[in-house]
């Protein structure tokens, strides 16, 4: 969020109270909590943390935990731009409606995304039998840790784009398709610029849950460790094998993870265009 | 808006981005939504409201909800604290700030659990704190509650925000000229143009928390009757191979998001109308 007309003040007494307050509310909730996963992942030196990275189920799930992100990532990205395109460039009957179901991901627990796709690719799902017939095995392997990724995390990029592109409104687009670009050169050259640093923004915010989502992956893949095991997946395997310094070493990962997303993120808002 | 009375084939690619966005919202979200919701119709209505109102059902929804509100009353408050000290103030630390209160957006649920579950033991750094004083949070209903909160800390901070950003300076000068108090300013003219806003945001966090998993697993020792959430419980529910209660829940849950969803969109269709009327 960048600093607003609304003037700042040196604070009061009272000023001076609630400022007071409110770090040491963010100190209990935010900081601590943060400082103490890598206290604890640390804790037993640096030799011990290497080695429980180093384990070869964690190194798979980071990888696995990668691999994800790599398909999820460029796909979504693709489909924020083209949803984000259609809606604010056109007016159409139910376009309303369409923004409302782009958003619905958000509003749908995971576990309940989870739940949905067992319906749809399970044994005992809807398409389940005639997959089953075609030797087609989806759920509890890759790919459906990655369709349910794509499920969670669609609407990320779209929700960044649509209300700068509608407010950015459609006149430069128009002056180079009437200066004869045809229409790549001008998603090319006027509408990617425009809406480069909203487009990371989303991509970063899509980046740390695609690889933070565990209630949906944890209903479909089946947790094999070695095979379907996506990080936050092996962190609660770690946890319940009371493998506490296993468990946080591989967090710590992830909360770097977090770390980079939130100073990219500050770093873009910083940048002005929001 | 000019744009509206365009020849909307102007610019290209309507059919080809509508044609994209439309098949893989269909494939990818809407799809799998429908296949639960067939599974759960072929239950027939007796049976759904047997699972539905099962005593076990009716205490993790009770938990559940009892958990959410408690979370969002604490977020409610400590989010319009952070808001206001934001946007307010100039002090040492308020961009950190700004940046951290993202935290529990950027942080997976799964490394949120592990660490409070630890922070809270019996010997962690906030459970040997509370220990003496005899408030146990792990594996009871507050660790619930703990874990809720803090992964919907962000919410109401984020949508309190910027209203108050947009604040127009001169109505409180106004209302300080003609000699209103302090708290006569706040009552009176910010806190009608926030309140917006800050319902929105608290609707957010409850459903929100309504529908965290990850972190409430770690902490929350998941006894049923006792601890158990109704996430967890649907999950437990496949774990049995029991489908038609899982696929049942789960579509209850569903509702209860699109009711969400629906006021959330109402609301910030109360909030356009209240900003343009006062411009």
């Amino acid at each position: 969020m960048t600093d607003s007309a609304a003037a700042k003040r040196r604070p009061g007494p009272v000023g001076r109270l609630l400022i007071g307050v409110a770090l040491l509310g963010a100190l209990l909730t935010l900081v601590v909590p943060l400082a103490a996963i890598f206290a604890f992942a640390l804790r037993e030196g640096l030799g011990v943390y290497f080695a429980n990275i180093l384990e070869p189920n964690t190194v798979h799930a980071i990888w696995l935990t990668g691999l994800t992100a790599l398909v999820v990532l460029p796909i979504n990205i693709g489909f924020g731009i083209c949803a984000a395109w259609a809606v604010t460039r056109f007016r159409f009957p139910g376009r309303q409606v369409l923004i409302t179901l782009i958003d619905i991901p958000f509003s749908v627990s995971p576990i309940v995304a989870g739940v949905a796709y067992l319906f749809l690719y399970g044994a005992q799902g809807l398409l389940g039998p005639a997959l089953q017939g075609a030797g087609i095995q989806l759920m509890f392997t890759v790919f459906a840790i990655i369709l349910v990724s794509l499920f969670v995390t669609a609407p990320f990029v779209a929700r960044e784009l649509i209300p700068l592109m509608q407010q950015q409104g459609s006149e430069d687009e128009e002056a180079a398709l009437s200066l004869g670009a045809n229409g790549w050169q001008m998603f090319r050259y006027v509408t990617l610029p425009n809406i480069r640093w909203a487009l990371v923004y989303g991509a970063v915010l899509c980046n740390a849950r695609v690889m933070g989502e565990f209630g949906a992956v944890s209903v479909v893949s089946g947790a094999i460790r070695g095979r379907t095991n996506t990080l936050p997946l092996q962190i609660s395997l770690l946890f319940n094998d009371f493998n506490i310094a296993g468990a946080f070493a591989a967090a710590s990962t992830l909360a770097l993870l977090a770390v980079v997303t939130l100073v990219l993120k500050s770093a873009l808002e910083a940048s002005g265009w929001r | 808006m000019a744009s509206r009375r365009r020849d909307k084939h102007l610019l290209p690619g309507f059919g080809l981005t509508l044609g994209v966005t439309m098949t893989y919202l269909g494939i990818i979200v809407l799809l799998p939504i429908l296949a639960m919701l067939l599974k759960t119709g072929a239950l027939g209505w007796e049976q759904f409201w047997r699972i539905a109102t099962a005593p076990r059902t009716l205490a993790a929804y009770r938990i559940t909800f009892g958990s959410a509100a408690i979370a969002t009353l604490f977020n409610g408050a400590f989010g319009l604290l952070l808001a206001w000290v934001l946007v307010r103030y100039e002090f040492p630390g308020r961009r950190l700030l700004d940046a951290l209160v993202d935290l529990p957006f950027a942080l997976p649920t799964a490394v949120a659990g592990l660490t409070l579950v630890t922070l809270f033991s019996a010997n962690g750094w906030y459970g040997q704190l509370l220990e003496p004083l005899g408030l146990a949070v792990n594996y009871t209903q507050a660790g619930i509650v703990v874990a809720m909160t803090f992964t919907s800390i962000p919410f109401v901070v984020r949508t309190v925000q910027p209203v108050l950003e947009d604040l127009e300076g001169d109505l409180e000068e106004a209302a300080w000229t003609l000699g209103a108090s302090r708290l006569q300013v706040f009552t009176r003219v910010i806190w009608p143009t926030i309140l917006p806003a800050f319902i929105t945001g608290c609707v957010l966090s409850f459903a929100r928390s309504l529908g965290e998993f990850g972190a409430v697993v770690f902490i929350a020792g998941n006894l049923p009757g006792l601890t158990e959430i109704v996430s967890l419980l649907i999950y437990i529910r496949l774990d049995e191979y029991n489908y038609p209660a899982a696929a049942a829940l789960a579509s209850i849950l569903l509702g209860v998001a699109f009711l969400t969803l629906l006021a959330t969109n109402l609301l910030q269709g109360w909030q356009l109308r209240y900003v343009e009327r006062r411009k």
